[in-house]
């Protein structure tokens, strides 16, 4: 987290291209979240880094924030904020970086860019067997003969961080069996189910933002 | 005294008649006329009617001469243009105001699409107005209706269509209305909820805020399901807090909300202690069994010596005694 964080505001801003009409009650601009927004995107967070929110949102080296900008959440500091919000509404198409989205029932959904701040204060976490880091990346589920290591403790449906046994990490995914049903279970079960990895920059390069 | 008067009337009767027969300011040919104002000089270069010449004599070249003086003299007292604006005398019309579908498709962006009014009658293979009297595709006019499927055979579909139409046309003359009371800035009461033919999950949901609401004191004391959400359809509108703000109260209020999410990750780990206690449990009865086990090992020694407890007291006939202890 020491390194610069790269600004990146993605503006669209061409003469005669037709800006889209919003359908009428959504709310063109970016805008903090409201207190329930935060509390689901909190409590999905919190599945994979715990407390360590508390260093994503109370930081040192200034002051960042999380913002909605079409059912996106993005993180970005405080400079970004103020230059970001002086394009239309309408023109922006990214800042700072995306950590998920809001489905339309109201869940949220962590997307891969999210990886870069979730890796450092994970909690619990699995390194792959080199053999099967291809097979995640490609979207496959962990299954128990691909399994390196397994952090200790690790309860069933708890988010985890997946890594390479380089410690890499290739992305994260939610726990399907707990640490000690693993010890038990055939090579072929799934431990870890997949959510998403850094594979998906090339896969769903269109619609990462 | 009336012989005066006569003549009196006479003269002027004879004036009027008189001037009855004097031409008018407007000449025929006007544009034959060539005119240098300057000069006071008016020219018609065209050949004289020299039947009407040899006929007439110099009345051809008097009245000729008259018109091209009369279009001289118009020349010369017609006014110029004023330079002056007057402002005029009514406010300018105010535009008619949008109604409530205009105003939407204006922010849709849909645009009105100009309909033919006259269309093709497939029945009487003729054009007719699209509406109005004597229209074409007239569905009032139809002499029997098949009943559709699914549907009752017993409905009236006639009766049903007119009441349809009277509905859409109630509904129109209320969109009408409201129109009217909103370009007055007057309050329009709600309907609550017009009837639909399929409602949607939505109306249901609002049919159940209106009727929450609907008691003498505005649904303060209705009761509610325990585990009911707030309904949608409050009429509150949502408000955001401003982006660009006092990012300090807004990490505050993130750092509270964090709290109330981590005081709900319990700290034991439930599914672990669940299976203690499970464990335990089943020790426990595994145990209770041993030591209910032991006393009827021992019955014979420490029965004696007055150990443990005693046997079983009674209960039981004589019979199956005699076939647990072999």
């Amino acid at each position: 987290m020491r390194r610069a964080t790269p600004m990146v505001i993605i503006v669209l801003w061409l003469r005669g291209v037709r800006r889209p009409i919003f359908p009428c009650g959504q709310a063109k601009n970016m805008r903090p979240l409201t207190q329930e927004e935060t509390n689901t995107f909190f409590e999905k967070l919190s599945k994979y880094i715990g407390e360590n929110i508390k260093l994503l949102i109370d930081r040192q080296d200034g002051s960042y924030c999380f913002r909605l900008h079409k059912d996106r959440v993005y993180y970005m500091s405080e400079e970004q904020l103020k230059i970001g919000s002086s394009a239309a509404g309408d023109t922006l198409l990214s800042i700072g970086s995306c950590f998920g989205k809001f489905t339309k029932s109201g869940k949220f959904h962590l997307h891969v860019t999210a990886l870069d701040y979730l890796a450092p204060y994970a909690k619990h976490k699995v390194w792959l067997k080199p053999s099967a880091e291809q097979q995640f990346l490609y979207g496959h589920h962990i299954m128990k003969s691909g399994l390196g290591r397994l952090t200790e403790d690790t309860e069933q449906y708890q988010g985890v961080i997946v890594y390479n046994m380089n410690d890499l990490a290739l992305g994260f995914g939610v726990a399907a069996k707990s640490t000690l049903a693993c010890r038990n279970c055939d090579p072929m079960t799934i431990v870890v189910f997949h959510q998403a990895d850094t594979g998906q920059y090339i896969r769903d390069e269109d619609t990462l933002t | 005294m009336a012989d005066e008067k006569q003549s009196l009337v006479d003269t002027v009767l004879s004036q009027t008649s008189n001037d009855q027969q004097l031409k008018t300011t407007n000449v025929e040919n006007e544009e034959l006329i060539e005119l240098d104002e300057g000069n006071l000089l008016a020219v018609n270069e065209n050949k004289i009617d020299t039947k009407g010449f040899k006929k007439r004599g110099e009345n051809v070249l008097l009245s000729l001469t008259r018109d091209a003086t009369q279009v001289l003299f118009n020349s010369l007292w017609k006014l110029p243009e004023s330079k002056t604006w007057l402002p005029r005398e009514k406010p300018v019309p105010k535009k008619k105001a949008p109604t409530k579908w205009e105003e939407y498709a204006k922010g849709k962006g849909i645009l009105n699409k100009k309909k033919s009014r006259m269309v093709w009658d497939e029945q009487s293979q003729q054009y007719k107005p699209r509406w109005g009297y004597n229209r074409a595709n007239d569905d009032t006019k139809d002499w029997v209706i098949e009943v559709p499927d699914n549907a009752d055979p017993y409905e009236d579909q006639f009766e049903k269509r007119k009441t349809a139409k009277k509905e859409r046309v109630a509904k129109n003359e209320l969109q009408r209305l409201r129109n009217i009371a909103r370009t007055q800035k007057k309050k329009v009461p709600g309907i609550g909820l017009a009837p639909t033919e399929q409602p949607s999950k939505d109306h249901l949901s609002k049919a159940l805020a209106v009727a929450h609401k609907s008691t003498a004191s505005i649904g303060k004391f209705t009761d509610r399901l325990p585990k009911e959400k707030p309904s949608k359809f409050t009429g509150k509108k949502r408000k955001f807090e401003p982006s660009i703000g006092n990012l300090g109260t807004e990490k505050e209020k993130q750092l509270k909300v964090l709290d109330s999410v981590s005081k709900k990750i319990p700290t034991i780990n439930v599914t672990k202690a669940a299976n203690r206690v499970l464990r335990q449990d089943e020790e426990k009865r595994a145990e209770d069994k041993k030591s209910k086990k032991t006393p009827k090992k021992m019955k014979g020694r420490k029965a004696t010596l007055g150990l443990g407890k005693p046997g079983r007291q009674g209960g039981g006939n004589k019979k199956t005694r005699g076939k647990r202890k072999r």
